[in-house]
């Protein structure tokens, strides 16, 4: 019998609506590795057990009841003969940032942590409506603030299926690691300085950050409201597609939603790369970050088999027929985590201060003399570490003396740091490129605890994903092989505004190149024999 | 202004937790307050980048062109159908009202 965990969405739907399967079945099946894999749930106040490291963590909430009336409904129409939609019983879990009815929407923080929330965000309803199974809500550092997903209050936090000594990146880790290990084809996750792709890197799977305002942010928490961005995280790229056909497209509830066409993003995903312009920057292989001892910055270049990755994947684009263009330039890059932590964090600092402990959500036990001391100490207790550190530096950099020094110096930054790319994807312009090919992150996955607690060293995990988020264009992060420790490796392929069908394209064409070799035979050392 | 120290004075950055509406014991204060140093440090860089006079700000990453520009909502009044799941959410509630501690309230001179 085919095991049905490790079938992609494409397949699972096609089988439903096939009648081979019936979408209870492939819940059952998928309920069943979860119990194998995942261990607890993350939970507040929680000591840690020895146990916890053998285990994924990926959930924060389960939603068995919800996922079994979804599936069947969705056997029901399949026996009515009726269109059961695209993903039609694929199971798919939630970064428990997303808003959805009746369920715990607690973004991994204690202030959210007994909040229901009363209506559910657009992409997820759009899954939904599509037939797909939601699984749960997955864990992610608290309200996103974060590259490792350690962060959230929700202990234990989750734990990379290919080593479960290492982080599985973030912010969301628990949607990339459910995917890695299994636990659901799908996951819904949010981009705000390369939160889909750099976990997807690590991790092992496909992570894409749609263009800014290609996915609705309707029901989304909001963290940095110019730069979030909603987007699938699959196994393949053909299913990240799929996805993204499902997610996609203009909301009346969003204002920033585009409002341009959705393409077919699946109808020309194999026509290869040939006549295609594929970029690579210089300055996508090397970091630039303040040392944590002088506090002096230092350029450091990216480890040998990082680079690797990338120059094997052009020299494949080039068989294909691709020309690859060497030499881009795209001065500015170093720049996008200094610019991130002032755009960011002013953003979160006008995002949570709704946060007061008055309508819904955590409101402090203690008995209080008057309203301030009520909203001092819930924001004190209700908030971890992180979120507080953005609160303030956010305030910092944008009171009104200080603005000009640092948060319209910024803004002007994220201008130039736009312009790398305008330069980059000209069509008159001298590189005229359709994608540029980088690392997604500058190492592999990095241990638990080796850097959380460093709010610094955490950020730049970023350096190399979040200068697409400044600039609103599209990114995507493929599986690209394994260091000689095991620990997957990502490259990123990023493109032109609304550029989606052709960055899929290009990231189906490496996959496609690249499916009969040893390394694609690899499963996470937790799933042998599964 | 410009903060050429490098670093957020104590009083600045106790006043901000005041601002931000935190009560925070001593321990996490000194966290933070290193942090945000740390932080401050990293964004020193963007003072030595050269930046024309007319380089315009970007708050948004893309710029909507006519076909990707979403219209405006019509401002028409639709019935809120859930006020009551809504409004179970509140902490404290008495006779559907949403109940908190006393406001302070200060004379004015």
């Amino acid at each position: 019998m085919t095991n049905l965990v490790n079938c992609s969405a494409l397949e699972l739907a096609e089988m439903v609506r096939a009648r081979q399967i019936s979408a209870e079945e492939i819940l059952d099946e998928t309920l069943t590795r979860i119990v194998e894999v995942d261990g607890r749930p993350g939970a507040l106040d929680t000591a840690p057990a020895v146990d916890d490291e053998k285990k994924v963590h990926a959930f924060i909430t389960h939603t068995e009841e919800l996922a079994r009336s979804q599936a069947q409904e969705v056997d029901a129409k399949i026996a009515k003969g009726e269109d059961a939609g695209l993903l039609a019983g694929v199971p798919f879990t939630v970064k428990d940032i997303f808003c959805v009815r009746g369920t715990p929407s607690t973004a991994a923080s204690r202030i959210l942590a007994n909040f229901t929330a009363p209506y559910t965000a657009t992409p997820v309803e759009r899954l939904i409506a599509a037939g797909g199974v939601m699984l749960g809500k997955v864990n992610l550092d608290e309200f996103t603030y974060g590259s490792s997903s350690e962060s959230s209050a929700f202990q234990p936090s989750p734990r990379n299926p290919w080593d479960l000594s290492k982080v599985p990146g973030g912010s969301s880790g628990g949607s990339a690691a459910a995917v890695a290990a299994g636990e659901g084809a799908l996951s819904l996750g949010t981009d705000t300085a390369g939160s889909i792709r750099q976990p997807a890197a690590f991790c092992g799977v496909v992570g894409m950050k749609p263009t800014y305002g290609r996915v609705s942010r309707y029901g989304l928490i909001a963290f940095g409201s110019s730069l979030d961005c909603p987007g699938p995280i699959a196994r393949n790229v053909r299913d990240a597609a799929l996805m993204l056909q499902v997610i996609a497209g203009a909301d009346r509830a969003d204002a920033t939603a585009a409002t341009q066409a959705v393409p077919d993003y699946l109808r020309e995903i194999e026509r290869g790369v040939k006549g295609m312009r594929i970029g690579l920057s210089p300055d996508y292989f090397r970091i630039t970050f303040p040392d944590p001892q002088s506090g002096e910055y230092v350029e450091q270049a990216l480890p040998a088999h990082m680079q690797e990755a990338v120059w094997k994947a052009a020299e494949l684009y080039r068989s294909m027929g691709a020309e690859i263009i060497e030499n881009v330039p795209m001065p500015n890059t170093r720049f996008g985590i200094p610019v991130y932590f002032v755009i960011s964090r002013v953003e979160a600092a006008s995002n949570l201060h709704r946060f007061d402990g008055v309508k819904y959500g955590y409101r402090t036990k203690q008995a209080v003399a008057d309203l301030n001391e009520m909203y001092r100490r819930s924001r004190g207790e209700g908030f971890g570490p992180q979120p507080k550190l953005r609160i303030l530096m956010g305030m910092y950099v944008s009171a009104a003396q200080y603005s000009e020094q640092y948060y319209q110096r910024a803004l002007k930054v994220r201008t130039l740091i736009r312009h790398d790319f305008e330069n980059a994807f000209d069509p008159q312009g001298p590189y005229r490129l359709d994608a540029l090919l980088t690392p997604t992150t500058p190492t592999t996955a990095f241990g638990m605890a080796d850097v959380y607690g460093d709010s610094v060293m955490m950020q730049y995990a970023d350096q190399l994903t979040v200068p697409a988020n400044h600039a609103g264009v599209p990114g995507i992060s493929i599986p690209a092989g394994f260091s000689s420790d095991g620990l997957p490796i990502g490259i990123q392929l990023l493109g032109p505004d609304f550029s989606e069908a052709q960055l899929l394209r290009v990231a189906r064409a490496y996959e496609m190149a690249t499916e009969k070799e040893e390394w694609r035979e690899k499963k996470p050392s937790l799933l042998e024999g599964k | 202004m410009k903060n050429t120290e490098n670093s957020i004075p104590r009083d600045v950055f106790d006043h901000l937790v005041d601002l931000a509406a935190f009560a925070l014991g001593e321990d996490e204060k000194n966290y933070l307050h290193d942090q945000m140093n740390h932080q401050l440090n990293a964004i020193q860089e963007l003072e030595a980048i050269p930046l024309p006079d007319d380089l315009p700000t970007t708050t948004h990453g893309v710029e909507y062109g006519d076909d990707g520009k979403p219209a405006l909502r019509n401002d028409e009044w639709v019935a809120c159908t859930n006020t009551q799941e809504i409004l179970t959410q509140a902490p404290e509630l008495q006779d559907g009202y949403i109940v908190v501690p006393d406001i302070p309230t200060k004379e004015l001179e």
